[in-house]
């Protein structure tokens, strides 16, 4: 479980930042009055949906530690069996690279009010995005043709499944991104709320992204040493 | 409400917050209005009621299970592996369905935008969406009983292996469905609960900082994070136990003989398992505990016409606590075997939570003395809350260590604990609060009557029938037993014990009926409250219609000038100063808004 430790530590130190930026320690039965004689204390700037994303990400990127958490208490017992790792997963991870950078370039377009930009980024970003997807199954069924079943032993039942977590969440932001392009296809010029909308979908992919490679690092076994670093550090 | 808004540097008025600052939503027909609502005071409601109909199934199942306890070999209709499965449906229910769901969709929706002065959740579709989801999740548990094979009986940690295998009750459909109940009420929340996040964090009304915030948004806040952040690791060890029970793979389950055969399992860990399920079983705790702490300082600094004790100290207690519930979750598990040095770190952080809630139970007394205490139905349940609280807690203490938890672990000591921690101390507050704020909800009151009546019996009986429970769990009684059977340690006195605890226990179930009652008969034939009969500062009683309309605050928003706690100020025209009036005319009469 240290794995996920580690990760609400972060969220912690993340949230006592804020919180230290929220006059704590002030008194508020002393402090009568208007908002302005107490600064500083209001909402964040940032609109609404925004700080949502960032608390779904803190939401998702807290189920994805656990996995992670499990996995790694998981594969120290005996009967773990690592698999090989489809060639098809190196294309994958290039086509989702290919597909974060396409959504950033959108998201600078954006910003410029570029809107042909933005169309094209949001359906190069989508369409490597659902390539993506295409070949995650076609890792899988590689890997069934070779007989590597989903309960034949642990280390592939982790492969299918966290495989399968991580492609439906990028499954539900496609649904986002499919809407975000059909409002910019509809509008002739850029308005903030499609600015934020492309935004938050490129942070997303962004997010997507990092958590697929590390779970790539940890299912082809490149981190191995590492978690065993670590492991030796804490006991 | 507030004609000029005050600047305390200048003196010149504040432009009021004009509506456009969120598009409100409008429903344009009887079925969005009060069905598929998007208003979160609807939501609240709709939440509330689904979570009482079927914490009602849980408490006949409490019945069941004491009928069967206290006249074993009575009643033919309940054989032992209804027993188990009234066990677990009993536990899940109430944790989960029951206390979270109304604690956080019911009060959390309902309070969060009135008390922070917003017209609604920043979210509001999304928090339709949780509550549909939500229902989908209680509709899946409780089909479990018409299914073949019943409910699951694992008991309510449905720890594996047993959980997935055959012997144990509801092994073919009772298990599948409560997972993915489990799996569905996790993804309604989350839904929900980032509304209540980003409610407190961006819709604040202007002057509303964070150290103004009433207790109750601090405690469903802070349960909310911890709830975002705990409920993954259950749905993780569902999502595992799951495949395992339908694909086969053994991420749980060790290699075991099943019905004289060799199982198709083999190398798992039960352990993993109860290392996820604790990681969230254990703040679960405390994302039911925070919300009643934060409610009941409310109830206690209005009931008793004084500032609460110690506000920052409260605040910073929450969040220690909040924080500190997640590094103590294997105390669950000690006797499940673990390195030895682990129990000690994790009975280490076990007594040190004790402290900020220790601090809280301070704070609340201190409140309560030299207070001008009104007791009101809804302050009696707060002190009930407190007395039961502590009650529990202490032996929450006796167990948090390991050797003495050893020997209790599988007694009714247990089960009397978490029933008086986790139990009844929360459910006062649940009844407490539903008194103090049927007033607003309906702008009609509760029959105090009926109310007292309520609340007395409710009392005394729990403590009847959870007081000889700790005896009987001192005496080794052991829990989760469908028959104790010829045993020498267990003396005739321990059946007769268990036989008078079942009689109470029909009896404070039953009484609860009056309250059903009053809640119906009150809606119709109560008192009209007016729009403030608590005289209490807190901005959700300052909205100019009761109950509050869409939008909660006719065209302008209110502002805020002072903290939530301002009873019995010196030289104030009234014992409270509404949030909202501006420092300048403290002395002036300004009524409650009506």
């Amino acid at each position: 479980m240290s794995a996920v430790i580690l990760f609400l530590g972060v969220i912690a130190v993340i949230a006592g930042w804020w919180l230290s930026q929220q006059r704590l320690t002030s008194k508020p039965w002393l402090e009568e009055g208007s908002i302005h004689d107490f600064p500083g204390t209001g909402a964040v700037t940032w609109p609404a949906a925004k700080v949502g994303l960032g608390v779904f990400l803190a939401v998702a990127g807290c189920l994805f530690t656990l996995f992670v958490s499990a996995y790694s208490m998981r594969m120290t017992l005996v009967d773990w069996r690592a698999m090989p790792v489809p060639k098809v997963l190196w294309f994958n991870t290039g086509v989702l690279v290919l597909s974060s950078v396409a959504l950033h370039w959108a998201y600078i377009a954006a910003r410029r009010g570029d809107m042909d930009g933005v169309i094209v980024g949001l359906l190069a970003g989508g369409t490597s995005a659902i390539t993506f997807l295409a070949g995650q199954l076609l890792a899988w069924q590689q890997l069934g043709a070779a007989g590597y079943f989903v309960a034949s032993n642990p280390a592939n039942s982790f492969f299918y499944m966290i495989t399968a977590v991580h492609g439906l969440h990028l499954t539900g932001g496609l649904v986002a991104l499919g809407r975000t392009t059909a409002k910019v296809w509809r509008q002739d010029a850029m308005t903030a709320e499609m600015r934020l909308s492309v935004e938050l979908c490129t942070i997303y992919w962004h997010f997507l992204l990092l958590v697929w490679l590390v779970l790539l690092g940890l299912l082809t076994g490149w981190t191995n040493d590492f978690v065993d670093i670590c492991r030796q550090l804490l006991s | 409400m507030v004609d000029v808004p005050y600047d305390g540097i200048a003196g010149t008025a504040i432009p009021p917050a004009e509506v456009p600052d969120v598009e409100l939503y409008h429903p344009k027909s009887w079925l969005t209005r009060y069905v598929f609502s998007q208003d979160a005071k609807i939501i609240a409601i709709q939440y509330s009621l689904t979570a009482s109909a079927i914490g009602l199934v849980a408490l006949v199942l409490s019945w069941l299970m004491r009928l069967q306890l206290g006249f074993p070999g009575t009643f033919s209709f309940i054989d032992a592996n209804q027993y188990l499965q009234f066990i677990t449906m009993h536990g899940m229910i109430m944790v989960i369905y029951l206390l979270t769901a109304l604690f956080l969709g019911g009060f959390g929706n309902y309070l969060i935008p009135l008390m922070v002065g917003a017209r609604d959740m920043v979210f509001p579709y999304v928090n339709m969406l949780s509550y549909w989801v939500y229902l989908l999740a209680v509709l899946v548990l409780a089909s479990t009983f018409f299914v073949p094979g019943g409910p699951t009986g694992a008991g309510w940690t449905l720890y594996p292996p047993q959980a997935i295998l055959s012997g144990t009750p509801g092994q073919d459909w009772g298990i599948v469905l409560m997972l993915a109940s489990l799996i569905l009420f996790i993804i309604g929340f989350t839904m929900g609960g980032l509304n209540y996040v980003v409610t407190v964090l961006q819709a604040r009304t202007r002057g509303m900082t964070l150290m103004r915030l009433p207790l109750t948004v601090w405690g469903i806040f802070t349960a909310t994070v911890m709830a975002l952040l705990a409920f993954p690791a259950l749905f993780v060890g569902s999502v595992m136990l799951l495949l395992d029970r339908l694909l086969g793979t053994s991420f749980f389950m060790p290699a075991l003989i099943e019905m004289g055969q060799l199982s198709k399992y083999g190398g798992g860990s039960p352990l993993l398992f109860q290392h996820l399920f604790w990681f969230f079983g254990h703040p679960e705790v405390y994302i039911v505990a925070l919300p009643a702490f934060g409610i009941v300082s409310d109830l206690i600094s209005t009931h008793a016409r004084k500032n609460i004790f110690g506000y920052r100290m409260m605040v910073w207690a929450i969040v220690a606590i909040g924080a500190l519930s997640f590094v103590v979750w294997a105390h669950h598990m000690y006797v499940s075997g673990m390195y030895p040095y682990f129990g000690y770190f994790f009975a280490t952080t076990t007594l040190i939570i004790a402290i900020p809630t220790a601090i809280k139970v301070y704070n609340w007394v201190l409140t309560l003395w030299r207070g001008d205490i009104h007791l009101t139905v809804p302050m009696l349940f707060a002190l009930g809350f407190i007395i039961t609280f502590v009650n529990g807690g202490l032996t929450g203490l006796f167990l948090g260590n390991v050797v003495v938890d050893v020997p209790l672990s599988d007694t009714m000591f247990v089960v009397a604990h978490f029933h008086m921690v986790m139990g009844v101390a929360p459910i006062m507050v649940v009844l407490g609060a539903i008194y103090h704020w049927y007033p607003k909800v309906t702008g009609r009151m509760l029959n105090a009557g009926l109310g007292k009546f309520h609340f007395w019996v409710t009392f005394l009986g729990a403590y009847l029938i959870f007081f000889p429970m700790h005896y009987l769990g001192l005496l080794g009684v052991p829990r989760r037993y469908f028959e104790l059977g010829d045993a020498a340690f267990i003396p005739p006195s321990a059946h007769s014990l268990n036989a008078f605890i079942t009689v109470v226990a029909l009896t404070v179930g039953f009484a609860q009926m009056t309250f059903l009652f009053n809640l119906v008969w009150s809606l119709f034939e109560g008192e009209p409250s007016g729009g403030n009969p608590w005289r209490a500062t807190s901005l959700e009683w300052q909205t100019p219609e009761t109950p509050p309309g869409h939008g909660n605050w006719g065209k302008e928003l209110p502002i805020v000038y002072r903290w939530a706690y301002d009873y019995s100020v010196p030289g104030a025209a009234q014992d409270f100063i509404p949030q909202n009036q501006p420092p300048t005319n403290t002395g002036a009469v300004q009524g409650a808004a009506s």
